[in-house]
């Protein structure tokens, strides 16, 4: 029995190609937007990862430090490398903030700084360009990413920093790619004020006579020095000891150092379906949308294309030609369009998915459970046009 | 006439019920023998096309009874199980328009038929070009419907009527849209089919052209039908 769909389709090609594009560019967004989502999930895991903690200890009663600020003691890691099971802990600063790239026609490029104590958990695990940070100041390790390029200067805050190499996947769980720099670079980047408000902050506390007393010599001095200096981080990194898990060294953190201590499995949790929960929904929602809106297309396209043959169709039904024949060839078209929609879909998805700002990660498993979708989207569009196609009466083809 | 192709007895149709109902067909009698031509003809109004679905399966009678070749059809409101089936394998229609599969080619429009009734395609498709060839359109056998002249896409109609070598071949108005010398050729192959395959062919139409043709007609007037004889006229092969 030959394939009345599969002619029909080689019949009117054209029309079924160009729709099956328009139907393709549709299903392309849909598979995009599931890509955005689990380039999210991934950003999340490989921040966690490239972190190389196996606990992070913030400030009590926060979700810190990629959820929500949290602010330490820089001493803090030294208490905590005493404790049971810790092998090692090193502080990490954290700061969120726009850069100026590309010398004369400079941009803002938006950086995650990360402060971090080179051969400490918090450096970044690989290099694709240039070495490591050697000295203790104005160097700087950068995402790929941000565009910089070695050699090139990076301007934080009050400093310029120089990239002396380049690594790759190192984002923030909002995309951001990363700028590596010393840790006390980047605890006077984040914590350090300008000139003005220094000397402001230090007529203000002169004024003060329960901070300046005549009889307390180097009072003044010992307290301007400390709003100058910043003692701070957002988190200490932990490495646990190998066999142990990482709950039994976090417990006792939590317990005797009255700070929060979150363990790699926690963090995923806190990034994955706290922090960026919201915008699964929100692509969730899309999904839904863009899922109803091919259905409807695919629908009004298959049933238009029914209704233009009712002649034919109440011809093959005079001539004995069975309902599941009938019913066969117009779901075999909408599964058709359906396999050419998902192809032009998924060859899309792959050729702009790199031009997107932010990482989109197109997973095997997605694009085979949005074939399957597809598939089902088009069945259950073809419904209508079968339906409308077994009404046909077959009398229609005899005059009168 | 040895036998019959189709015998229509006492056929009746009515159209709803009660105070509203229509009788469209009163009484139809009608036998047209193996490789016969006849004419059906009648005012619009008269019952022809409601007689055409009944022969056609397509509408059940409400009374009466229908033959074809030895199997009974209908038969005062029994009918047989499979009507899609039966126009499939033992009817075949030439309408007023070709209305040939667009998107299937001239060998397939044929050779759907006989695939429908579960022939092997190669078999179908030889069916097909053996008719195309007896119908002097052997040469279009692999174009579109849509590359054929009017003349070529009725002949291939007719073609495709013949495919599953069905006892009666029923033709709505087959010469409409044909001027005299192509409704005359229609009339000619269908003449020459019928013998040729040994089918009845039952010809609906209005067509003064080729009434003269016929050898019997049947008048249908107010759904009941008188036979006539026609003139017969001579047409060649």
């Amino acid at each position: 029995m030959i394939s009345l769909a599969g002619r029909d389709i080689l019949h009117s090609w054209g029309k079924f190609v160009f729709t099956g594009v328009g139907l393709g560019l549709l299903i392309g967004a849909t598979l995009t937007m599931a890509g955005v989502y689990r380039g999210m999930v991934d950003d999340a895991k490989v921040l966690l990862s490239n972190s190389g903690a196996d606990i992070w200890v913030v400030q009590k009663d926060t979700l810190g430090p990629y959820a929500e600020p949290s602010s330490l003691r820089d001493d803090v890691y030294r208490a905590i490398r005493g404790m049971p099971g810790v092998a090692r802990a090193a502080n990490v600063t954290y700061l969120t903030m726009q850069v100026k790239q590309g010398g004369e026609n400079a941009s803002d490029v938006r950086v995650m700084v990360v402060g971090f104590e080179p051969g400490q958990p918090g450096e970044p695990g690989y290099l694709v360009a240039g070495r490591r940070i050697t000295r203790s100041h104005y160097e700087a390790v950068a995402d790929v990413r941000t565009g910089f390029e070695l050699g090139e200067r990076i301007r934080i805050r009050r400093q310029d920093y120089t990239v002396v190499g380049l690594t790759r996947r190192m984002v923030s769980s909002g995309g951001d790619p990363m700028v590596f720099i010393p840790l006390k670079d980047a605890q006077e980047a984040q914590f350090l004020k300008d000139n003005d408000a220094i000397v402001n902050e230090r007529a203000r506390t002169a004024a003060n006579p329960g901070l300046n007393r005549p009889g307390v010599p180097g009072l003044l001095e010992a307290i301007q020095a400390s709003q100058t200096t910043s003692r701070s981080v957002n988190a200490v990194l932990v490495q646990t000891q190998a066999g142990l898990s990482h709950e039994e060294v976090a417990e006792p953190i939590r317990r005797w150092k009255h700070l929060q201590a979150y363990t790699r499995a926690q963090m995923e949790e806190i990034l994955v379906a706290k922090l960026i929960a919201t915008s699964a929904k929100q692509i969730g929602m899309f999904l839904a949308i863009l899922a109803v809106v091919s259905a409807a297309i695919v629908a009004f396209i298959i049933y238009t294309m029914t209704l233009g043959k009712i002649r034919e169709i109440a011809v093959l039904k005079l001539i004995g030609t069975r309902s599941r024949t009938i019913a066969g060839m117009i779901l075999q078209q909408a599964l058709g369009l359906g396999f050419i929609g998902f192809v032009v879909g998924k060859i899309s998805a792959a050729l702009w998915a790199p031009f997107f700002p932010k990482y989109v990660l197109l997973e095997p498993g997605d694009a085979l459970r949005g074939f399957i979708a597809v598939m089902i989207i088009c069945t259950i569009a073809s419904t209508l046009a079968i339906r409308a196609a077994l009404k046909v009466d077959p009398a229609t083809a005899i005059g009168g | 006439m040895d036998g019959f192709g189709i015998r229509i007895e006492n056929m009746r149709k009515r159209y709803g019920e009660g105070d509203t109902a229509v009788d469209a067909l009163k009484e139809v009698n009608m036998t047209v023998a193996p490789g016969e031509v006849v004419g059906l003809i009648g005012p619009s109004g008269s019952g022809k096309t409601t007689l055409l679905k009944c022969l056609g399966a397509v509408i059940e009678p409400t009374a009466g009874r229908m033959t074809l070749g030895d199997e009974v059809i209908y038969d005062d409101g029994w009918k047989i199980d499979d009507l899609k089936a039966l126009r499939r394998d033992r009817i075949g229609f030439v309408f007023q328009a070709p209305y040939l599969i667009p998107f299937l080619d001239v060998t397939d429009n044929i050779a759907l038929l006989p695939m429908l009734a579960g022939q092997p395609n190669a078999a179908s498709r030889s069916r097909a070009k053996e008719l195309l060839e007896a119908l002097d359109v052997g040469h279009r056998a692999r174009a579109q419907p849509s590359q054929l002249s009017g003349g070529e896409q009725q002949r291939v109609a007719i073609a495709r009527a013949l495919a599953n070598q069905p006892p009666v071949i029923l033709a709505d108005e087959p010469t409409a849209p044909l001027d005299s010398e192509r409704a005359l050729a229609v009339i000619r192959i269908l003449n020459r089919m019928a013998r040729q395959y040994n089918t009845a062919v039952i010809v609906v139409t209005h067509d003064e052209k080729i009434i003269p043709t016929f050898k019997r007609i049947y008048h249908i007037r107010d759904g009941v039908t008188h036979e006539e004889a026609g003139e017969g006229r001579e047409i060649g092969d």
